[in-house]
């Protein structure tokens, strides 16, 4: 070690391996991964998600799993719970659609109308 | 790097190891394997989680699911379930994390860590120990940096003074004194040691420490050789703790491989190494100076001091020694800053103390409360009460130096001053919480039991003092006590303390003295009426029958192994107590618990 920005470095490296581990208060997202799901595509969707929070280096956000969520047929289904706001419902993912709702939804907010159960219903 | 979206932290201390933390981690493996997600999940072995009464402990993140009790053959359950599925297996979570709306609690709400505040432990249960990179990543090794390039040697010393930081070993000597003096005392050569030869029975802070956290020490043992102009340090470590062994040898090699053990750390000249010394487990090399003499190859037996360590220590050179649990606060309070740490505590002992709480107490485990808390919040709150709803007696610190506080004590707030107070002391950390059915003269003898075979025999008052109480209370607990017994206890107890040559003997005396103050009564009950008051001492126990409850069966009787009861069938029956041998097995055949135990 010759220097504290070495230190530094190991440190933004490493911290990546047990961020994981904290109790955290942001924003968490739940992706469907009951039978439904998987066979849908939802094993992409899930990795699509930690990618993106990973570049992006967003460090408060959960990406999670869960069962069947229960609309089997606009499956693969996520939800995103961001704090004080009302659960959004996405369904019908792929890692493009992904990438779009983790820029405009997860990091600035405004989700994306278009892929949310609602706008699907309504087709 | 991979993208893990869960990790399983696997506890790995010795506790949940020998209840078979090792298989569970190896099944986690197997199962990832098998369902093809082992590049999403990580498993990680790390240090002891502090509730170890529910061992083995998993915890599963993000989720922060708290399992206990766990089974290999649960793992295929929590793989499928929950890291398949995603649907936690609320069956095997620990009973407390569940809250009433069948939602999961956050750790800090579950009443076992509601109250605790970890500072020393602040890693154990977070990273795995095995892993230098995982220490780096919580700010591991900042402070050494922040130290070598920012800071002065006396500034170091100043921060540990003005924090309040005191000895964790038991005396609560001021840190930053100690370390001045060994930077003050005259030499070119300087040592810094650890004292890890943690030895009361029922105490595993330390251990917890090495095995969880083993870096944590290794950087403070770095920090104070440049704070006092080391540039070696010892870890004095028993051999009986061969995981914290292990870790610690994978560390010290790791923080070398890293340069942050070495020659130059962080380019600033400064050069320290570490080297391990196992001990045989002898109590009295906890003993500073015999510690010294065992570092350097020779007998561990104590030397009169003055000269103290920090002017003639190992190899006869200045040697600053601390406790492992001290080192451990050493980095929090660098990073944090010495107002942070003292603004938690009470007046005179700031800070966090970790206790081994065992005994009769349903959490049994480790704990780190910040100083100020009272007992009572240790044993009910974070302890979870007495097994089977019996009464509090008294709880035991400080091991075999230390002394019993009893119930009408239970609201002293937990300081090096108010233990002293109370006739005990705050010792390394030990905390046995006794119940109603604990004899307290059978306590008192079994600590004294072992200083006695621990002496090392060196001086007469440890040697020949401490056998003769010994002798007496095996007198008074076999019911041979005589009159003055309690008095001659007192009088050998006092010059023991008086004229000790180390903390050993100085110290033995007070489990027996502190008994007496308290629980005379059940002395006196020893000694006159033949009784011992919790029924625990053999020879004082006398099984009877009780006529209005003994139907005549006979039962008893038959099953008798040296034919001590006798009476007519639909008859109260009787025992003769000159042929009773006290087996019990009466007790256990009687079907109209008729049978009691005086």
């Amino acid at each position: 070690m010759k220097s504290l920005k070495e230190l530094e470095e190991i440190r933004q490296r490493a911290l990546e391996s047990v961020n994981l581990r904290k109790e955290r208060g942001g924003t968490r997202v739940v992706v469907g991964m009951g039978t439904c799901g998987i066979a849908a595509g939802a094993r992409p969707v899930l990795l699509a998600f930690l990618e993106e929070v990973k570049k992006r280096n967003l460090r408060d956000v959960i990406v999670t799993q869960t069962g069947c969520i229960g609309v089997c047929r606009l499956e693969p289904m996520a939800e995103v719970y961001r704090p004080g706001e009302e659960k959004v419902t996405y369904v019908k993912l792929t890692p493009e659609k992904v990438r779009r709702i983790v820029a405009e939804h997860i990091v600035n907010g405004k989700p994306v109308t278009e892929f949310t159960i609602g706008a699907a219903d309504k087709q | 790097m991979e993208l893990y979206r869960a990790h399983v932290l696997v506890c790995g201390g010795t506790g949940c190891t020998s209840s078979g933390s090792a298989g569970i981690i190896d099944k986690f493996n197997e199962e990832l394997e098998k369902h093809n997600i082992k590049n999403e999940v990580k498993v990680v072995r790390t240090g002891c989680f502090g509730l170890c009464e529910v061992g083995p402990v998993v915890i599963v993140y993000p989720e922060g699911a708290f399992y206990s009790r766990i089974k290999v053959e649960d793992v295929p359950e929590i793989v499928e379930e929950h890291l398949v599925k995603g649907r936690i297996v609320k069956r095997l979570l620990y009973h407390d994390s569940v809250a009433e709306d069948q939602t999961i609690k956050s750790l800090d709400e579950v009443g076992f860590y509601k109250k605790q505040m970890r500072i020393a432990f602040r890693n154990c249960g977070v990273i795995d120990p095995e892993n230098i990179e995982e220490y780096i990543a919580v700010d591991g090794y900042k402070a050494l940096g922040k130290v070598l390039t920012e800071m002065t040697p006396e500034q170091v010393i100043e921060t540990i003074k003005a924090s309040g930081l005191r000895g964790r070993g038991g005396a609560g000597f001021p840190t930053g004194l100690k370390w001045e003096f060994t930077r003050k005392a005259p030499g070119d050569k300087k040592y810094v040691c650890c004292n890890a030869d943690e030895g009361d029975p029922g105490a595993f802070m330390d251990r917890s420490i090495l095995e969880g956290d083993p870096h944590s020490v290794i950087e403070a043992m770095a920090i104070a050789g440049y704070a006092v102009g080391a540039d070696q340090g010892y870890i004095y470590v028993r051999a009986e703790y061969p995981i914290a062994v292990k870790r610690l040898t994978i560390a010290i090699a790791q923080a070398r491989e890293y340069g942050l053990l070495g020659k130059d750390i962080f380019g600033t000249g400064f050069n320290f190494d570490i080297e391990l010394r196992l001990g045989a487990g002898a109590f009295v090399c906890g003993e500073e100076t015999a510690l010294m003499a065992s570092i350097e190859g020779r007998r561990g037996e104590p030397r009169p001091r003055p000269p103290f360590p920090a002017v003639k220590g190992v190899f006869s050179k200045p040697t600053l020694l601390n406790n492992v649990e001290t080192y451990a606060n050493i980095p929090p309070i660098i990073l944090k800053g010495p107002e942070w740490f003292s603004s938690i505590g009470t007046e005179r002992s700031k800070g966090t103390k970790v206790f081994a709480l065992g005994g009769k107490i349903n959490n049994t485990g480790l704990v780190e409360v910040p100083m100020g808390t009272t007992l009572r919040e240790i044993v009910y709150d974070i302890g979870g009460g007495i097994p089977g709803g019996k009464k509090f007696k008294a709880a035991q610190t400080g091991g075999p130096s230390g002394g019993c506080i009893p119930a009408e004590h239970l609201d002293t707030p937990i300081d090096y001053e108010s233990f002293i107070q109370v006739g005990s002391m705050m010792g390394s950390g030990g905390l046995i919480i006794m119940d109603e059915d604990t004899c307290m003269v059978d306590i008192a003898r079994f600590f004294l039991d072992f200083t006695v075979s621990e002496s090392c025999g060196k001086c007469p008052p440890c040697r020949i003092g401490t056998k003769r109480m010994l002798e007496i209370l095996d007198r008074i607990v076999s019911g041979k006590g005589q009159e003055g017994d309690i008095e001659k206890l007192e009088l050998l107890a006092k010059n023991i303390k008086a004229s000790a040559l180390c903390g050993l003997g100085q110290t033995a005396p007070n489990p027996v003295l502190s008994t007496i103050r308290y629980f005379r009564d059940e002395y006196e009950a020893h000694i006159r009426e033949k009784r011992c008051p919790a029924g625990v001492c053999q020879a004082l126990l006398r099984y009877v029958i009780v006529a209005e409850l003994c139907k005549g069966c006979g039962l008893c009787a038959r099953n008798c192994p040296v034919g001590a009861i006798s009476g007519e069938p639909r008859k109260p029956y009787s025992i003769d107590p000159d042929k009773c041998i006290k087996c019990g097995v009466c007790m256990e055949k009687c079907r109209f618990n008729a049978i009691k135990k005086q």
